[in-house]
């Protein structure tokens, strides 16, 4: 018998462990001088960030066939709680996105970012791989349902971020290239229907998008400022806690969703490169990880998971260089919040669960 | 056929699942490289760009106010100066509620309904972080009172700024004038970028007419400003140039007696160098305290000043418009003697009445028992009006017009801090214009003795006294004497003197009518011997008293008769020593009775003063003159 080593009697994985620490901590880097200079910012994301990795380390504990057995009755229990949510709002007469349980609020959204594709991993991994037609159009289903739920809310950043969990499960699990163009042509047809479902601020947003200059003062303030801040860092920054543009209040939700811009200004290209260079090696390891995962459900709930992390980075880092729209969706594990970055750490959590939790076929 | 079953074939799956993960990874990776392509764009390719335009953000040029000149008279006493006062501020964005805040600090010290409608009014134009002033002026107890309790008020500062204050305040008001705030009209006509900073702007007097030595240049400061603006530091800093301190030709001592002697009574007193034509005194009585109008007076004051009888708010030197009585006869005398229309000797029967020869106008002269035989000399000496009547008679509107108008009658005496009216010397063409009219001999007789339409400011009075005691300059006069730059103290401009026209007439003719005036002050038959008793110098002047309202043919003026308003006004013009003058006046008291008491003794009150200071000059009077008298 192989004998376990220690990470793996604690069912952690060094090397991702190691990457997410490092990222933290240049995440907090950016924080406290995207907050100007508040301790009070970095002792909040630093007890949040202590609470997920707790929860990670806890999640990690749970081996992948559990997760798996137990998969469909979280989705389930998300979906009620979406429901309740709407309920509560409608009660309540307006947007509801939370639940409040006294010691934190919980935004039964997020979980569904897990849940999906859980469930989904669950029901195809059962399954003859490549998913059929119909099996497709089953977990079409799946992901459709929450995902309705959340944009009732309304809170079109979280039910596209599910829909792409789910679809991302249908891609690993190696879905017909001929139905993925199907989708995305499908994709491509509803734009112009979603966009007669928007909200005003929701067209304005995709507006503001496609020209940021039309309004310079107005929507598309936020994003030319955010272009100046990048645009100003050039090669190798102005210093930490020497951007002006963030400093001066000049960029908007520096802390949050454009913090990636106070990162571009004092940090400049280099930075860019060094956070990037970190995200990427994290992917690698996730990718790495699910691959060698022993179940077809660990391997496809792990690379969707990570294809997931990375479509965040991806939008993020698009929004605010003024390539996708203000969707508002934060740089993982560098944003201030806590929300996303618990979601966040329960995956990777998940990750190493399905790493570290191996049967032997010698015993 | 049964349906196809599909065997789980697991390593074929776990092929396609690490598969579709390799495709995952390259997928990323290539979008790795898009993002930083783009991120290259922006902050390599287009770095210039985006910093010009991260640098425009943050950098603001704020101009800084440059401190404005001081005034100070020729006798160093310091007429303008820039005082630190206290100012009750409030920042509009660190209070939550502002009329709770209004109402409480009301309780504490009265704010005043004005103070708050002000306040009000820049609240809806001014930026949120910047403070407005709610009151000026401070006393020391109110600052005391808010002091105490200002930890109660978030938002609510004591700020400390330079305020202009007039030491001497009403004294010097006419001449000074002010600064205020600048208006919309100002602001269109000024140049905006020195004034950028500047709030207030001279109003009036000294202060308008010099404005531009007064005011310095404006500096500036780069700094760094937040999104709202607001100044988180200065980055570079050019310092204003304060403005240049103006020494005036007005001397404090003499306007300061000039005022007290002025005291409950209105008029105006002028004193000038008849030489280099420096004002030396200008007081027009009442006046108003200047420092009320720097930050803007308040409407009720204000409206104090406009309602009052006695109109503070005109200056009397310049504006004040009088019939000029006997004060002329030297220049109507001078004018018949250049025109050779009276030889000094000719004589004119004064029975104390005067007929218009083919009229029954029949025109009283003050004497009533007349002056007898009269030369010019004696004319002048003892302001026999019956000589005059006949003179003018002889010279004619046209003649007196012309001559008249040469030595500044109707005319602006082009004063150099401006302001003044040009009063009014009729002519048959004024009359014309005017009226209608064709002019009427007996208009002459009445222009003879300084009555009728003819009207005269105090200022061109005292420049047409300055022509017979230089000899015939008529001068501008000025009160600027010359400016320092701030630092070095260093004359950087001097005011120079200005003859505006010479007027030729013989020196013997200049001198029997300064012998004249000579013998108004110190002949025993003068009209103003009694100002001139004990004088250490001698000197030459001529007394008015002018009706205010005219009295039938018949009738006597009688004082005690009338009303204040309705009395004579007062005048005296004179100008020491005799022969080498250093100074003139032109006192007017209105409704001050005649001029020989009432208005002389000013004017000699002012000599003593100014020899006092200056000495007397060597040159004494020729003793012969006085001989045939």
């Amino acid at each position: 018998m192989k004998q376990q080593t220690f990470s793996e009697r604690l069912h952690i994985d060094i090397p991702l462990l190691f990457g997410l620490i490092i990222l933290c901590l240049f995440g907090l880097l950016i924080l406290y001088s995207a907050s100007g200079q508040q301790s009070a910012v970095i002792y909040n994301q630093v007890v949040r960030m202590l609470f997920a990795f707790g929860l990670m380390f806890l999640v990690a504990q749970v081996s992948p066939s559990r997760l798996a057995g137990v998969s469909i009755w979280i989705f389930l229990f998300g979906v009620a709680l979406l429901i309740m949510v709407l309920v509560i709002g409608y009660i309540g007469k307006g947007a509801q996105r939370w639940i409040d349980l006294g010691v934190i609020r919980f935004q039964p959204s997020e979980l569904m970012k897990l849940a999906v594709p859980m469930v989904l991993a669950w029901y195809l991994a059962e399954k003859t791989l490549p998913p059929s037609l119909s099996q497709i159009f089953l977990s079409a289903v799946i992901i459709l349902i929450p995902v309705g739920l959340i944009v009732k809310q309304p809170d079109l950043g979280t039910a596209i971020l599910v829909s792409i969990a789910g679809f991302s499960v249908l891609f690993i699990a190696g879905m017909n290239w001929r139905y993925i163009t199907g989708l995305v042509i499908l994709g491509a047809l509803m734009i112009p229907v979603s966009w007669m479902f928007m909200y005003e601020y929701q067209r304005q947003r995709v507006m503001t998008f496609i020209n940021p200059e039309q309004d310079p003062l107005g929507a598309g303030y936020h994003i030319i400022q955010s272009m100046i801040a990048i645009g100003s860092g050039g090669l190798y920054g102005k210093g930490w806690l020497n951007g002006t543009q963030s400093h001066l209040e000049f960029l908007p939700e520096r802390s949050t969703d454009f913090i990636f811009s106070v990162l571009c200004e004092e940090f400049g290209f280099a930075g860019v490169m060094v956070l990037l260079g970190l995200y990427l090696f994290i992917i690698y390891r996730g990718l790495y990880i699910s691959m060698h995962a022993q179940t077809t459900f660990g391997k496809i709930l792990g690379a969707s998971i990570i294809l997931t992390f990375f479509v965040y980075i991806f939008v993020n880092i698009g929004m605010v260089s003024g390539q996708l729209p203000v969707v508002g969706i934060p740089l993982p594990l560098v944003s201030f919040g806590g929300t996303s970055m618990v979601t966040l750490m329960i995956g990777f959590g998940v990750l190493m669960g399905i790493h570290t939790h191996r049967r032997f076929l010698s015993d | 056929m049964s349906p196809v079953f599909k065997f789980k074939d697991a390593n074929h799956e776990a092929r396609l699942i690490i598969r579709r993960a390799v495709i995952a990874g390259i997928l990323a990776t290539i979008f790795v490289f898009i993002v930083s392509y783009r991120i290259f764009h922006l902050q390599v390719v287009m770095h210039d760009h985006y910093s010009t335009l991260s640098q425009s953000n943050r950098v603001k040029i704020s101009p800084i106010a440059p401190t404005r000149g001081l005034i100070f008279s020729s006798d160093g006493v310091l007429l303008a100066d820039n005082r630190p006062s206290f100012s009750l501020e409030i920042t509009p964005e660190t209070v939550k509620d502002m009329d709770n805040v209004l109402k409480n600090l009301g309780e504490i010290i009265e704010i005043g309904e004005s103070n708050v409608s002000s306040f009000k009014a820049r609240l809806k134009q001014n930026r949120r972080f910047e403070s407005i002033p709610l009151m000026y002026n401070l006393s020391d107890e109110e600052l005391a009172r808010v002091s105490v309790d200002l930890h109660k008020f978030e938002g609510v500062d004591i700020i400390a700024r330079l305020n202009r204050y007039y030491p001497l305040g009403p004294m010097t008001s006419h001449a000074i004038g002010y600064v205020g705030m600048i208006d919309e009209d100002e602001l269109s006509t000024l140049d905006k970028s020195n004034y950028i900073a500047t709030s207030h702007i001279g109003k009036i007097g000294a202060e308008k007419a010099y404005e531009d030595l007064l005011h310095g240049k404006v500096g500036y400061q780069q700094v760094e400003v937040n999104v709202q603006g607001r100044v988180i530091r200065v980055i570079d800093r050019t310092p204003p140039v304060p403005g240049n301190n103006i020494y005036l030709t007005l001397n404090a001592s003499l306007q300061n007696l000039a005022v007290q002697a002025l005291e409950g009574k209105r008029g105006a007193v002028v004193a000038m160098d008849p030489i280099n034509g420096g004002v030396l005194a200008m007081v027009s009585s009442p006046g108003y305290d200047p420092n009320e109008f720097v930050n803007g007076i308040d409407s009720k004051t204000y409206n104090k000043y406009l309602s009052s009888v006695d109109i503070p708010l005109l200056n009397r030197a310049l504006q004040g418009k009088y019939p000029p009585g006997s004060t002329i006869k030297p220049v109507l005398g001078l004018t018949a003697l250049r025109h050779g229309v009276r030889l000094p000797d000719d004589e004119t029967w004064c029975p104390g009445w005067y007929i218009l020869k083919g009229t029954s106008l029949k025109k009283g002269d003050w004497k009533k028992q007349g002056h007898g035989h009269t030369n010019l000399r004696k004319a002048i000496a003892e302001s026999c009006d019956v000589y005059f009547y006949a003179l003018a008679n002889e010279l004619g509107i046209n003649l007196i017009y012309e001559s008249m108008s040469e030595f500044g009658f109707g005319k602006r005496t082009n004063i150099d801090i401006g302001g003044e009216t040009a009063g009014l010397m009729p002519s048959r063409d004024w009359k014309r214009k005017t009226y209608n009219e064709s002019w009427y001999p007996g208009e002459t007789l009445n222009i003879g003795i300084g009555q009728g339409a003819i009207l005269a400011t105090p200022i061109q009075l005292a420049v047409a006294t300055a022509v017979i005691a230089n000899r015939g300059n008529v001068l501008k006069p000025r009160f600027f004497d010359h400016a320092r730059a701030p630092l070095s103290e260093e004359t950087i401009i001097s005011g120079e003197k200005e003859v505006l026209h010479s007027i030729s007439i013989s020196e013997e003719n200049w001198e029997r009518i300064v012998d004249a005036m000579h013998d108004v002050i110190h002949a025993p038959n003068g009209t103003a011997k009694r100002a001139g008793v004990d004088a250490k110098y001698q000197f030459a002047g001529k007394s008015g008293t002018a009706q205010v309202f005219s009295l039938a043919e018949d009738e006597e003026y009688e004082a005690d008769k009338l009303v204040k308003e309705l009395h004579d006004h007062a005048l005296f013009v004179a100008f020491a020593p005799v022969n080498d003058p250093k100074i003139v006046v032109s006192v007017i008291i209105e409704n001050g009775g005649g001029g020989s008491a009432n208005a002389a003794p000013i004017a000699r009150l002012l000599f003593d003063d100014y020899f006092e200071q200056i000495g007397i000059p060597e040159v004494t009077f020729n003793d012969e003159t006085t001989d045939f008298l």
